[in-house]
């Protein structure tokens, strides 16, 4: 992808995150419940944090279009990862994704970045209403920018790659002591190498793989929500890649916006073990 | 992972406490009579919605609403009259409009002092219905 259309995207984003600060909801497309767009993840999908649900990024009914736009900051004890994108969600059929990645290595100042473009469709369901859970079927094709450290690492040289998930996804109200609760299993089929920012398959194994992914959350009330997630992760670099959690915690004051904090235990990244620290979310929709 | 296995034993414990209706819980007949006022006062406050409700007459609605929500949480009701497949038949209501009714919904019944919790069981009931009602 062009530098100059990812220029154009961190202005877009910035731009949809100001004006969903600053509109009136009766704007925005919010066809659907309070709550139940849930937030962008680090990839730019629709998600959880770490995760892609089968619900797509924006508030939209089959009627409306709607526009996201999300930035995101990891910092963990020895990398930074700074993400923003935005999303468009077409009749609650088709979402589109653009995401940028910026991840610095901490102690040497050395930076890597990728692209990521996604595109993730409803195949069955709804969230809420329909007695099982919502299906989507999602793509992430990645593309990596600076791969002189990825050529050390990975003997095969890829700097794309493509993501391959089903995600189902389910809302059931009143469950949990009268709490509204939300679930989400996501199976992903991916050779990439923490996200992709180390390339994408390696000496160990080159092919992708099917890897699971969970997400738990419990809505305390209209605005809160608290939860849990999961992300098995491919291991195909001599450097170990260790499986990622979160725990969450989500406020949506109103159909515009969304702010995400999440504690990440990352494991071992980059050669650098027990990497744990904060995950920070903006989510604006229009 | 822990988390979602506490949720799950939270969840078994939740299911083993239920004794008296949802319709007892909320304050039965009273609760419903407001929250039936509640919704028909929101309806008639929203353009949007309203517009479908344009050629319904109130009481007939208000009566039916009430019965019908009372006999789906348990409450001592019988509801005799048309299905919800047939209540709803040529209105095309798209589903932003029903999101949104729903929300009076919700507004009707804070408003007539249900707690967040007794909102979501109430709506929990009445989910069966949605696939009746919207695009028909």
């Amino acid at each position: 992808m062009p530098t100059i259309a990812m220029i154009m995207l961190r202005k877009l984003s910035l731009c949809l995150i100001v004006n969903s600060l600053l509109i009136s909801t009766s704007l925005a497309a919010g066809g659907k419940l309070l709550s139940t767009a849930g937030v962008s993840q680090i990839e730019g999908a629709g998600g959880g944090g770490l995760v892609p649900w089968a619900t797509l990024s924006g508030y939209d009914s089959r009627e409306q279009i709607s526009t996201t736009a999300f930035l995101s900051q990891v910092n963990v004890d020895d990398f930074t990862l700074k993400a923003f994108g935005a999303s468009v969600s077409f009749y609650d059929r088709i979402e589109v994704s653009l995401a940028e990645h910026n991840f610095t290595i901490d102690a040497t100042g050395l930076k890597l970045k990728q692209d990521i473009f996604g595109i993730k469709t409803r195949l069955y369901g709804d969230v809420i209403y329909s007695p099982l859970p919502q299906v989507s079927l999602g793509m992430q094709y990645k593309t990596l920018k600076d791969s002189a450290l990825v050529n050390s690492l990975n003997t095969n040289n890829n700097a794309h790659g493509a993501d391959f998930y089903l995600s189902l996804t389910k809302v059931n109200l009143g469950v949990l002591f009268g709490f509204n609760t939300l679930w989400n299993t996501t199976l992903r089929y991916t050779n990439a190498n923490q996200l992709g920012l180390l390339g994408f398959g390696g000496p160990k194994n080159n092919s992708r793989e099917l890897v699971f992914e969970v997400s738990a959350a419990f809505l305390l009330n209209r605005y809160l929500s608290v939860g849990a997630e999961y992300r098995q992760k491919p291991n195909n670099l001599d450097l170990v890649e260790d499986d990622w959690h979160d725990l969450f915690i989500s406020y949506s004051p109103n159909k515009s916006l969304s702010l995400t904090l999440a504690w990440l235990q990352l494991g071992t990244v980059a050669g650098a073990n027990s990497q744990d620290g904060l995950y920070m979310s903006l989510v604006g929709h229009l | 992972m822990k988390l979602i296995i506490l949720l799950l034993t939270l969840f078994s414990l939740a299911c083993a406490h239920q004794t008296n209706t949802l319709y007892d819980q909320i304050g039965g007949k009273k609760s419903i009579q407001n929250i039936t006022d509640n919704l028909v006062d929101q309806i008639g406050n929203d353009d949007v919605i309203f517009k479908y409700f344009e050629k319904s007459n109130v009481d007939r609605f208000h009566r039916s609403f009430a019965i019908h929500l009372c006999a789906s949480i348990g409450g001592p009701c019988e509801y005799k009259g048309d299905n919800m497949k047939e209540v709803h038949r040529g209105m095309m209501i798209n589903e932003g409009d029903f999101n949104a009714t729903v929300n009076l919904l919700m507004i009707a019944m804070r408003e007539a002092g249900l707690t967040h919790r007794q909102v979501n069981r109430v709506l929990a009931k009445l989910i069966p219905y949605q696939k009746n009602i919207v695009y028909k």
